[in-house]
């Protein structure tokens, strides 16, 4: 059974170690990282369930019987261009924040809100 | 002339196998920035040639060949000029050999 | 496989230096993306390669260029988020008891729609490629979304980061300034002006190929973008605005976006469903393979040119910051 379910538990540590970074780091930068790692191990997760033992890739050819899902492919190759969307934006959104309060500190960040 | 070309392709693909293990343990182990860009160098350029001529030994069919054959042209000229650009970048950040200190960043053009 | 993908993952959580993390973010796309060519997904093998490790670490060193390097040292709570974190990973792991194992052919996941995609694609689409043939044709739809989101985010990232006054250096200055570069990076800039026609030649390829194997629309345009990023990282942003004009690549990001939906509203004229293909032409194969050639040439076209817009804005942003520090000082 380990070795059956072996690849959900190492998506779940990485989840989890993407989760960990998000909430314990103050810097800005560092938390968008941690979000990163956590898509990416729901990508893994996806794909992980298409695939089929004894399968190959999802393109159709003469004499191969057996194919691996193509679904998740589809679904999560639109999440892997919508997460870099969803960084670029964040990134942008750091560099402006760093202009206006002068660091991406979180305490620092929020330090300054409560004085003004 | 079958066996030759497999126990070609086999020293190749065992080759280049064991150099990566080795230059792998040079980046742990060796002592200074520009040695262990020396143990990058050999792996990222002579063990991917190793094992691309390996692997072509093999004799598929043609169009994997010349797939082979460009991928094996690019690596030869990505590789060594991205150690290139390394070392310079560690040269212009004020890094210089036989001084193992903190590896400052190098400035992008 | 995953047991290294979880080592660098912790690491990434242990360093400061901003620097090394996003090259370990790149290291993480990258075998990311070789784990999923042991699943068979080489689609997303290609995709995560391209977008994972080459244009996010990009992304990650720019904004770490204009932000700064460390991060410092405050790690609040830490002892509270690890029991939590303990916590919600017992109950995932709970949740998974009842899964199916990895590679079982009988999976739910397998079972309902995707035999019919796997076995239906060849006859009504007749394009090698089962992920083409349902991105852009069965699940069209979808895609068309991803692509307003992508468009939406180069509008976001030219809303925040761009400037609107900028230096316009004269020729002479922008020469002057390549040939004092020219001699300082004599080998780098060289071998990649030989590697750059061929990257631009390697995502039209990839653009068109798509139909037969791993390939299409997104991995095109990121490669693109990648390859004039390169040319402006090596030769100077002034040299490549020269090369690049602005105003088109920004027309372009969204004339990708209008031909994607062009082409669902001739479907809808011609009097059959939004994006149904089988109305552009007499032959319903016909029809489906203009549509899915145009529909991933409009999402090339999209990616490539704001993947374009958010470097440049980034890059041009620092320039931006130095220039005023510069004067201000």
């Amino acid at each position: 059974m380990v070795l059956g379910l072996f690849n959900y538990w190492a998506v779940v540590v990485l989840m989890m170690i993407g989760f960990y970074i998000v909430i314990t780091h103050g810097n800005l930068i560092k938390k968008m990282v941690g979000l990163t790692i956590f898509q990416t191990s729901v990508f893994i997760f996806y794909i992980s369930i298409g695939k089929v033992d004894g399968g190959t890739a999802p393109i159709l050819e003469e004499g191969i019987k057996l194919y691996s899902n193509p679904l998740p492919h589809v679904l999560i190759l639109t999440a892997i261009v919508v997460g870099i969307a969803t960084t670029a934006l964040g990134l942008a959104l750091i560099v402006r924040i760093r202009e206006a309060y002068g660091s991406i500190e979180e305490e620092e960040i929020q330090h300054k809100d409560d004085l003004a | 002339m079958e066996v030759v070309l497999d126990v070609m392709s086999g020293t190749c693909l065992l080759l280049g196998g064991f150099l990566a293990i080795s230059s792998g343990l040079g980046i742990i182990r060796f002592p200074d920035f520009f040695t262990r860009m020396h143990a990058v160098g050999v792996s990222d350029t002579l063990v991917t040639v190793l094992i691309l001529v390996g692997l072509l030994l093999q004799l598929p069919e043609w169009l994997v060949v010349a797939k082979l054959i460009f991928i094996l042209l690019m690596t030869l000229f990505i590789n060594p000029t991205a150690s290139h650009a390394l070392a310079k970048a560690a040269l212009k950040a004020g890094l210089t050999p036989k001084v193992s200190g903190e590896t400052k960043e190098g400035e992008r053009s | 496989m995953l047991a290294l993908l979880v080592g660098v993952a912790a690491v990434i959580a242990r360093v400061r230096d901003l620097l090394a993390v996003a090259m370990l973010l790149g290291v993480y796309g990258l075998l990311s993306a070789c784990l999923f060519v042991f699943m068979d997904a080489v689609d997303v093998a290609f995709t995560e390669a391209s977008v994972g490790a080459g244009i996010s670490t990009i992304l990650m060193l720019t904004a770490v260029a204009i932000t700064g390097r460390r991060e410092s040292s405050s790690l609040y709570r830490s002892s509270i988020a690890l029991v939590l974190v303990v916590l919600t990973g017992g109950l995932l792991i709970y949740g998974t008891l009842d899964m199916p194992y990895f590679g079982a052919i009988d999976a739910p996941a397998n079972l309902h729609v995707s035999p019919r995609y796997l076995v239906d694609s060849l006859r009504e689409i007749d394009v090698p490629n089962a992920v083409t043939a349902v991105l852009a044709s069965y699940r069209g739809y979808d895609t068309f979304g991803e692509v307003v989101v992508i468009f939406t985010a180069g509008i976001g990232v030219l809303a925040l980061l761009s400037i609107t006054r900028e230096p316009k250096d004269s020729d002479e200055e922008v020469d002057a300034l390549n040939e004092a570069m020219h001699d300082k990076h004599l080998i780098v800039r060289v071998v990649s002006k030989m590697m750059i026609p061929f990257i631009l030649l390697f995502a039209l390829y990839v653009q068109f190929h798509g139909d037969f194997g791993p390939g299409g629309g997104f991995q095109a345009g990121v490669i693109f973008a990648a390859a004039i990023i390169l040319y402006s990282l090596l030769f100077g942003l002034s040299t490549a605005r020269r090369v690049i004009n602005k105003p088109v690549v920004r027309v372009l990001s969204g004339v990708g976006v209008l031909l994607y939906g062009g082409v669902g509203v001739i479907s809808l004229l011609r009097g059959e469903n939004y994006l149904d293909y089988n109305a552009l032409r007499e032959n319903p194969i016909d029809g489906q393979h203009l549509g899915i050639l145009l529909v991933e040439f409009g999402v090339g076209v999209t990616v490539a040119s704001v993947m374009m817009i958010i470097f440049f804005n980034f890059a041009g942003r620092r320039e931006h910051l130095l220039l005023n520090k510069d004067r201000r000082e």
